[in-house]
């Protein structure tokens, strides 16, 4: 198991807290809510150890295009990067609804 | 016109099986994910915790009445029983007690998709489900416990005994309900004992027609949504005498059975047919 | 009773037959039932208890319950006899219930499966716990083996659970050979995990720690047990009958426990952050 942390730059405050996901096989879960200090943090906590430089490809993708200031969490067991983007875009959707 | 698609509470998360359950706009997760009561154990094995165990407690109503629902996600873990997990139930199930005591009713649900104790957590996994036991027991002494077996986990090992003591117990062609899994008979008794592989075996052992059909489970519903909230809505006037209670009548049945010719699963459902709910 | 597999052959302890006699001073034989549950009506601190235990017979008609394990015939029975001294009690005060817990497993079968033992189960622990709702001091005796299915039929809805501190006092889930397969790692590897995991752990000093058992009761000789042995048994289970008479006839004293606070902390902050949201929820 792996815990890894990043953080990217934000614009945008974000306004409530999200849920999508859950931590099967294959799968993960994804915790965002707004962040305290205007920056985006994510922590991992990965079953599958020794892809931070995929993770963090995943995350620039996915931070290209969301600039929301949030902490988010992944508890994942072996999401491939599609799911993992994936769960991300549906947490952002969640967020609009 | 043709009728609207069916959707399916098989295909449905935890979380969503809850809200299907209670009354629309009444639905109200509590301790969930970001509530952050996770696994204390599970880490220090290597395994992912998820952020709330793998128990959904939503509480709402179901029929205009006060209700609560614990519903098991069986895509973690097997939907097994940990420390957290168990004591969400067993404290939902605590508190509907005190409400009731308290003559505030509150109507309890359990969508149970479990392959019982985490062995990862055993003995703590273990005393969750005594709690479990003991909380339905009081229980079902002011309303009844009704309880949900989906698919396609199931439900096994000590949780099944707490879908026996539920006052009704619904269930789907796709469910599978019995103390022990099939790959646990198979190791243990061996292949020739049960196939684990073998599903028509399987399910005419322990699926939900048969249950059903041999009376150990109250209602048979198709994979639907809206069928399945409503048959939970319905059966708040379970008055039948809990199957747990009816000692004298399953003893009379066992002692009529041969152990050296059991029945075949065929047999049984003419021995133990379903009597007629008044 | 081999199995294809290698299944595990259940380890045929004595210690339920010997204890229940040796706290009865009875064989316990039911006229009519299996010889594997023994129930006898006994003096405890001046009052009846009726002491039930189940054991093993190598003669038992469903042939996976021979070993010890809790099967369809033991776990209805249990159920009948609990409730019959539920019904015996109405108009007196209920007595003691001393479950005497030397059980190996609930019984594996096809013929279990279908004949539906998780009903049975279900039967024998309503049963126990219906009795302990009525006034009933439950008491489990825990003096071999503990584990799963069968011991949540058998003594886990109990008021309070004593145990005789011996290394084949165990409790678990699973066997270790069975949780060893299931979960495809070494029986040692497994046992190593226990060291660093208290509820993986089998040993009941480890059990003992997670604040479920009301007492651990040491210096006795658990497999030949001499009169003054049995005398100190029978005198902590009067103790533990009273002071079940004295608290709610719930669980929940397997909560308030110095082993809770300390190894449970997870269960008691899940009842307390649900009350605070429950009340908030209305």
């Amino acid at each position: 198991m792996e815990r890894l942390q990043f953080s990217y730059p934000a614009r945008q405050s974000v306004a409530r807290r999200v849920h999508v996901g859950v931590v099967g096989s294959g799968d993960l879960e994804v915790l965002l809510e707004p962040s305290p200090d205007g920056q985006a943090h994510v922590s991992i906590n990965t079953s599958v150890e020794g892809f931070a430089a995929v993770w963090r490809h995943v995350l620039d993708r996915f931070f290209g295009r969301f600039d929301g200031a949030a902490v988010i969490e992944i508890n994942d067991s072996g999401a491939t990067p599609g799911v993992v983007l994936l769960r991300l875009e549906q947490a952002v959707e969640a967020l609009r609804e | 016109m043709s009728a609207p698609p069916r959707s399916s509470f098989i295909e449905l998360s935890a979380r969503e099986r809850a809200a299907a359950l209670l009354d629309a706009g009444s639905c109200r997760e509590l301790l969930g994910p970001f509530a952050r009561l996770k696994s204390p154990w599970l880490p220090l094995q290597g395994i992912v915790a998820q952020a709330d165990d793998g128990v959904v407690l939503s509480r709402g109503c179901i029929g205009g009445e006060s209700a609560v629902v614990a519903a098991i996600e069986g895509a973690y873990q097997g939907g097994s029983i940990g420390e957290v997990s168990g004591s969400k139930i067993a404290a939902a199930l605590e508190l509907a007690l005190r409400d009731c005591e308290r003559g505030r009713p509150v109507r309890p649900v359990l969508v149970l998709e479990t392959g019982g104790v985490r062995l990862q957590e055993a003995n703590l996994g273990l005393a969750a489900i005594a709690e479990i036991h003991a909380a339905i027991v009081a229980l079902r002494r002011h309303v009844p416990v009704v309880g949900v077996v989906a698919g396609l986990v199931g439900c096994f090992g000590g949780m099944a005994l707490a879908a026996a003591l539920c006052s009704r117990l619904i269930v789907t062609r796709q469910a599978r309900l019995g103390m022990n899994g099939p790959e646990v008979i198979e190791q243990e008794a061996g292949i020739a004992e049960l196939d684990a592989m073998d599903g028509a075996d399987v399910w005419g052992l322990m699926g939900g027609e048969q249950r059903y059909a041999t009376g150990l489970a109250d209602v048979l519903v198709e994979d639907d949504v809206e069928v399945i909230a409503a048959q939970v809505r319905d059966a708040c006037s379970a008055a039948a005498l809990p199957r747990t209670e009816r000692v004298d009548e399953f003893r009379r049945r066992l002692a009529g059975i041969d152990p050296q010719r059991p029945p075949s699963p065929a047999a049984l459902r003419a021995l133990w047919a379903r009597e007629r709910q008044p | 009773m081999s199995a294809a597999t290698g299944g595990s052959e259940p380890r045929l302890s004595g210690r339920g037959l010997c204890w229940f006699q040796a706290l009865t001073g009875q064989p316990g034989l039911l006229a009519c039932g299996p010889r594997t549950v023994r129930v006898a009506d006994a003096p405890l601190g001046g009052e009846t208890a009726r002491f039930i235990a189940v054991v093993a017979d190598a003669a038992n008609r469903f042939p996976r319950a021979r070993g010890g394990e809790v099967g369809l015939d033991e776990a209805w029975t249990l159920a009948h006899e609990v409730r019959r001294a539920i019904a015996e009690d109405r108009q007196r005060r209920p007595r003691p219930l001393i479950a005497v817990v030397d059980v190996t497993s609930q019984a594996y079968g096809r013929s279990e499966e279908l004949l539906a033992i998780h009903l049975a189960g279900a039967a024998a622990a309503d049963a126990y716990a219906s009795a302990r709702l009525e006034g009933h001091p439950v008491i489990a005796l825990l003096v071999g083996n503990a584990m799963s299915g069968a011991f949540l039929t058998h003594g886990y809805q109990a008021n309070r659970i004593l145990a005789l501190d011996s290394p084949e006092v165990l409790i678990h889930a699973m066997s270790k050979e069975s949780a060893a397969r299931v979960t495809r790692r070494t029986v040692e590897a497994l046992e190593e995990l226990g060291e660093r995991i208290t509820p993986m752990a089998y040993d009941v000093r480890s059990f003992a720690r997670l604040g479920l058992l009301h007492r651990l009761i040491e210096g006795v000789n658990a497999d030949a047990p001499g009169t003054a042995d049995v005398e100190r048994v029978r005198n902590e289970l009067s103790a533990a009958v009273a002071d079940a008479r004295a608290t709610p006839h719930d669980l929940s004293s397997r909560l308030t426990s110095q082993g809770a606070a300390a190894v449970r902390a997870a269960s008691l902050e899940v009842r307390r952050r649900l009350a605070e949201e429950w009340d908030a929820a209305g």
